[in-house]
């Protein structure tokens, strides 16, 4: 162990540079002599990668902490299903073509709005009422998300079929549909998030132990929880409203970090996790613009690759356990 | 000092502790005895505030358990459940040194190590101070979890069920380290057991529950008893005397 922890900075170096490298060749790579254009689209794009990189990795493992349970990312408490409402909504009630590309600031604010007050009233509800019990909580979430998931097929089926087309091709996570301007509000919001969750991250070390032992080193459980869920969600919805729903980039990366980096030590898991995030969505970018010649949407990627994961996780933690 | 005043628990409609009155003498060396299902643990879940108690109210040192901030708490009063397993990789002194987290909140300082090594030498566990928890025994991880709560130092000890997986070498060496931590350190100790003869042979007093209801309480040769026992356990129980100490017979 004494040896893992000494090697850590050389990971982080490692790391580090698999992400400059993959930065280089996203920046530079087939150009076309056409320099200040490629730089400044492409390097918006890779501000977003960075943000949404750093933000899936805090919150999945923290997440993955909270819960003591390596499978869950928190899109489990339905929080993609409610960006998908939300967004149908807003194509539904207030004709969603003029919104289409030309999304206001405003309405990026309150996307991440609506998400977090979701979150924190289910989080509210379901932990403040006597019983603080945090699997309640998902499988309320889960359910919340086939509510959600029908009420937003109802509103797409009673849609105009040309509304219907744009706003499918929205919803599909896309760093394609980003828009720059959103990039200062969120990076200003993921770095408050992340600073909290690194001054709590010793005392995430300690929920390792389990929740009585964590009660027992006297850790008020109940409202770290709510600020850890509240925390997660807003991360999470961030980076959902910054690039779509991604299901399986945070399990990736969190189990990742768990075996490359080795330790329980969040601060270590969170820097590990959030070069490993990065690097993946830069490489997978550029794998999929130059080498695949945009033949498939680079979430597509992500979903599958982690879907194959998540499955062999299972069955070696079958057979093993 | 730590008293307790009408406690009750319901699980549902099963009252599993019901109206205990109980007060626990401090540098003292109790144990809690009684038949599956009579609110042991639940009771030591309570005094250790991990679950919340439906009525009655608890004192610790003549302030209830309610008022007390957390962090404090955890240096007065510690308890361990079980042994369980760590999702990931992690030392045995690692361990150990979440014991001193109330104290220094993961900055170690020179006090904590010397608590933690400390700890470690009295559980034996100098030669495993580097193996991963993964890597231990049932046993080995007993005592692991055993050296985390003395690294904790607090006045009040729980444990739940401490002898669970231990060979009948480290069973005593355990009792026997509660021993000197009662004489030599003047905690108060506080142990559920089912091994009667380990409570015989270690407790200074005995705490007999049954059915949520304290069954009888006294100093250890008033329980140990051919008559309460028998009652208690509803099976009968004989008790002879070997070399000065009581040993309880059920095996008939």
């Amino acid at each position: 162990m004494k040896k893992l922890i000494h090697s850590f900075p050389l990971k982080v170096i490692a790391l580090l540079i698999l992400v400059i490298v993959s930065c280089i060749l996203f920046l530079t790579y087939q150009t076309y002599g056409n320099w200040d254009f490629a730089l400044s689209l492409r390097s918006s794009k890779l501000l977003a990668f960075i943000l949404v990189g750093i933000a899936t990795s805090f919150a999945t493992i923290t997440f993955q902490t909270l819960t003591h349970n390596q499978f869950l990312t928190p899109n489990i408490l339905g929080l993609d299903s409610l960006y998908t409402l939300v967004q149908t909504t807003v194509f539904f009630f207030f004709n969603g073509k003029q919104l289409l590309g030309s999304e206001s600031v405003a309405t990026f604010l309150l996307t991440i709005a609506i998400m977090v007050i979701f979150s924190v009233l289910l989080a509210n509800f379901l932990l403040h009422k006597g019983q603080n019990n945090l699997f309640l909580l998902l499988m309320v979430g889960i359910i919340l998300a086939t509510l959600l998931n029908s009420i937003t097929t109802f509103l797409q089926v009673a849609m105009n079929p040309n509304e219907f087309d744009a706003l499918q091709t929205k919803l599909f996570a896309s760093f394609n549909n980003i828009n720059s301007q959103y990039l200062p509000i969120a990076a200003i919001i993921i770095l408050i998030l992340v600073i909290f969750l690194w001054f709590k991250s010793l005392t995430l070390d300690v929920l390792h132990l389990g929740d009585d032992q964590a009660t027992n080193l006297g850790i008020n459980i109940p409202p770290l929880q709510f600020s850890l869920l509240v925390v997660i969600s807003s991360l999470i919805g961030v980076s959902t409203a910054l690039v779509g729903p991604i299901t399986f980039l945070g399990f990736i990366v969190a189990n990742i970090s768990y075996h490359f980096i080795g330790t329980y030590h969040h601060r270590q898991l969170f820097i590990g996790g959030s070069l490993i995030a990065i690097f993946l969505l830069i490489f997978g970018e550029f794998m999929v613009e130059q080498v695949f010649k945009l033949n498939t949407p680079l979430s597509s990627v992500i979903e599958f690759t982690g879907g194959i994961y998540f499955i062999g996780k299972i069955i070696y933690e079958r057979k093993n356990g | 000092m730590i008293k307790l005043t009408d406690l009750s628990k319901k699980y549902g409609v099963k009252e599993v502790v019901s109206k205990v009155n109980l007060s626990l003498n401090t540098n003292k060396l109790t144990a809690i005895i009684g038949p599956n299902g009579a609110g042991k643990s639940t009771l030591l879940a309570m005094i250790s505030r991990l679950i919340s108690s439906d009525t009655g109210e608890i004192f610790l040192d003549h302030q209830s358990l309610k008022t007390w901030k957390q962090n404090f708490l955890a240096k007065k009063l510690s308890l361990l459940k079980q042994a369980n397993g760590f999702e990931l990789k992690i030392t045995v002194k690692e361990l150990v040194e979440f014991g001193r987290f109330p104290y220094s909140k993961g900055h170690l300082t020179e006090v904590d190590h010397q608590k933690v090594n400390q700890a470690l030498n009295i559980l034996g566990l100098k030669d495993l101070v580097n193996e991963d928890i993964s890597t231990l025994s049932g046993g080995q991880l007993q005592r692991a979890y055993i050296a985390l709560v003395l690294a904790q130092d607090t006045d009040y000890i729980l444990l739940d069920e401490p002898l669970n997986n231990l060979d009948m070498k480290y069973e005593v060496q355990i009792m026997k380290t509660l021993r000197y931590l009662v004489k030599q350190l003047g905690k108060t100790i506080i142990i559920v057991i089912h091994d009667l003869n380990f409570a015989a042979s270690y407790a200074d007093e005995i705490i007999a529950m049954k059915n949520g209801k304290i069954f009888k309480s006294g100093l250890t040769n008033q329980i140990i008893d051919e008559k309460v026992l028998s009652k208690l356990y509803e099976i009968p129980i004989q008790i002879q005397n070997i070399s000065g100490k009581p040993f309880c017979l059920y095996f008939n």
